[in-house]
């Protein structure tokens, strides 16, 4: 265990170097040494981490959910970490750079989800569940169908989101550190196998604490200097922002974003729906001890996700006076239009702007350091649902699995699934990957949210209404994207899209609602009343979490 | 045990009053943020109004961070009526729960 982490270390060093090498005269102008400092002063204390968490992980409860040790606040910050990904840090920054305000619309967006979560699903998950959504969705309905489901929507969101982040870390790597793209993408692969192998849950969500930590105070500091510099008044800040930038006045108000009512209703359903279908945040809601940590969870993450959206808005207009109307063009490409690398970089070059190097270096190293918790946590929950889902579950046909041996089954999952997002990752280089975190976020809303929900709330819910209404909630997902004007016209080159929604949600989510109702209501077998006869003391137990500490083996 | 418990009145208490709390925050956030939207695609103009005449700043800007302060302090006011009130409750259904087994 011991060896193998620190092959890893050398194997990190030595592909440095390899990098550096290769990288000198091909893609970075010059190597930034501090942020190569920072960024193993990062991997050495989270490798450190996964060492200790692996001495501490014995079970599978401490596998999957970190023995359920985890404090309120310390799962909420592992929450917002989860949250704030290098999409949404770099992402919602650079389009605030691009079209100002439009970009604020974003991320109250990816926020509202949050109470929702709170007043419906946190504490029910909790009282429930034992290791992942599937077992609340499981709990009273035939475990074989649906666990298969809930599986393979997990596993459909996991490998999704997990190419987006493996494509966005691959360049952003190959920019900051001058290292090849392939060598990016290998590097990011290996490390979060380590994580997650050794160190399970524990380690995911002290990474994940850290790193939230490290983001937060760089922004802070980033959004406090951009401030000083315009004498803390923001009318100061949006007036030379609007004075630098081609669209003028314009990015002070609504624009084209979002244009007509049903892509923007759409939007706001894929991602507050979308969020609470999430297996790596739902897994989060069974690694603290009960409903009232849970509770408090959502209250921290709220907060900090929130916090960090407002300043998102900020670093995005100080960026366009700081970055955009730097010196000489400093920041620019040769075109004198885009951002150096792209212009998803305005986060990085502000941090330039206003640090210099060693700020440069500190905010690339946790840029970096984002990339590697969230993935660490979505191969995790990809991991958990193969093994406890399928394994242990599904294909175990009633017989008592060997916990050690679920245990070997999510780490061969775990390099499985790494081995996989490293692969897609490079194929995926050169492909326009926005339709992934759209596809993502759209089987999540519409596949296994419905499922959850009904579940939960629902006594008429039976299997066949369940597995259906799901199923037909992932394939219109599916369908629907696909026809959509991302992949139908941006990808395959059709003239006009099918569907002219890039969200389809709007449709999918009620669709998949309305089967769960229709398949329920019709199914008049044994099984249906065996199902409806169990919700009162599933409910019970969802309600008051009586029976939740364990005791009820399922 | 269920039927006892469900016919608990600390319990039947908890049910109607945490489910009918958690839906109105529910539709409350709801609602703030589908106006939020219908305003965006309907009427960007009243969001782009300066705030003071001359000035720089919307008030699409005040309304937005609003909404995600809006946002937090609801889940503030959750957890603050379920610690006190929730917690209270359910800890009554467990003591009965407890003295039915004894």
């Amino acid at each position: 265990m011991k060896k193998i982490l620190l092959l890893l270390s050398i194997l990190v060093v030595s592909a440095f170097a390899a990098g550096a090498d290769l990288g000198a005269g091909t893609k970075a102008d010059e190597l930034n040494v501090p942020a190569i400092v920072m960024f193993f002063l990062f991997v050495a204390g989270t490798l450190g981490i996964t060492y200790w968490a692996s001495k501490r992980t014995k079970s599978a409860s401490d596998f999957y959910t970190a023995g359920g040790g985890i404090t309120g606040t310390q799962n909420g910050t592992a929450i917002a970490g989860d949250y704030m990904s290098a999409a949404s840090f770099l992402g919602i920054t650079g389009a605030v750079y691009l079209n100002g305000y439009d970009g604020l619309i974003f991320s109250i967006g990816f926020l509202v989800g949050w109470p929702v979560i709170l007043f419906m699903i946190s504490e029910q998950l909790r009282n429930l569940g034992k290791y992942t959504f599937a077992d609340v969705t499981a709990y009273r309905l035939q475990q074989k169908p649906v666990r298969i489901l809930a599986a393979l929507g997990s596993i459909a969101v996991v490998i999704l989101y997990l190419i987006a982040q493996m494509v966005g870390s691959g360049k952003l790597i190959e920019i900051l550190f001058g290292l090849d793209y392939e060598f990016a993408v290998v590097l990011v692969g290996m490390l979060m196998i380590a994580y997650v192998a050794f160190g399970g849950m524990l380690a995911t969500t002290w990474v994940q604490i850290i790193k939230a930590i490290l983001l937060l105070a760089g922004t802070t500091f980033m959004s406090i200097m951009v401030m000083a510099q315009f004498g803390f008044s923001f009318d100061e800040l949006f007036r030379s922002a609007v004075e630098i930038h081609s669209k003028g006045e314009a990015i002070m108000s609504p624009g084209g974003l979002v244009s007509d009512p049903i892509s923007a209703i759409s939007l706001g359903i894929a991602l507050m729906f979308g969020t609470a279908g999430l297996p790596h945040i739902l897994m989060r809601f069974f690694t603290v001890a009960d409903a009232k940590e849970a509770r408090k969870s959502v209250f921290v993450a709220t907060g900090l996700i929130g916090y960090f959206y407002i300043l998102t808005f900020i670093m995005g207009f100080g960026a366009i006076v700081l970055v955009l109307g730097a010196e000489g063009g400093a920041y620019l490409a040769e075109d004198g239009v885009t951002l150096k690398g792209m212009n998803n970089m305005a986060a990085v070059w502000l941090a330039h702007a206003v640090g210099g190097d060693y700020f440069l270096g500190f905010i690339s190293a946790v840029a970096f350091a984002t990339i590697l918790a969230v993935v660490s946590g979505l191969t995790l929950a990809g991991a958990s649902a193969v093994s406890h889902d399928l394994y242990a579950n599904a294909f175990a046909n009633g017989k008592k699995v060997d916990e050690q041996k679920e245990m070997m089954v999510s780490k061969y999952a775990t390099v499985a699934i790494g081995v996989a997002a490293i692969i897609f990752g490079i194929a995926f280089e050169k492909q326009n990957i926005a339709f992934v975190v759209a596809l993502a976020f759209t089987i999540a809303a519409s596949a296994n949210f419905p499922v959850l929900f009904m579940s939960i709330f629902w006594k008429g819910l039976t299997t066949r209404g369940a597995v259906i209404g799901g199923y037909i909630g992932l394939i219109s997902a599916l369908v629907l994207v696909i026809l959509g004007p991302v992949v139908w016209t941006s990808i395959l080159g059709n003239a006009e899209a099918i569907v002219p929604y890039k969200f389809p949600a709007v449709f999918s989510v009620p669709l998949a609602f309305i089967s769960i109702w229709f398949f329920s209501i019709t199914d008049s077998s044994e099984d249906a009343k065996r199902c409806q006869d169990a919700f009162d003391a599933q409910d019970i137990r969802c309600q008051t979490g009586i029976g939740a500490d364990g005791a009820v083996d399922h | 045990m269920v039927e006892k418990i469900k016919s608990n009145p600390s319990y039947q208490k908890l049910i109607s009053e945490r489910s009918s709390f958690a839906w109105k925050l529910t539709i409350t956030m709801l609602t703030v943020y589908y106006a939020f939207i219908l305003l965006i695609a309907f009427s960007p103009e009243t969001l782009g109004a300066k705030i003071v005449a001359g000035g720089m700043a919307t008030v699409g800007i005040p309304v937005g961070v609003a909404i995600i302060i809006f946002a937090f302090i609801l889940t503030g006011i959750y957890v603050k009526r379920a610690n006190s009130e929730f917690d209270g409750l359910l800890n009554q259904v467990k003591e009965d729960v407890a003295k039915d087994v004894k």
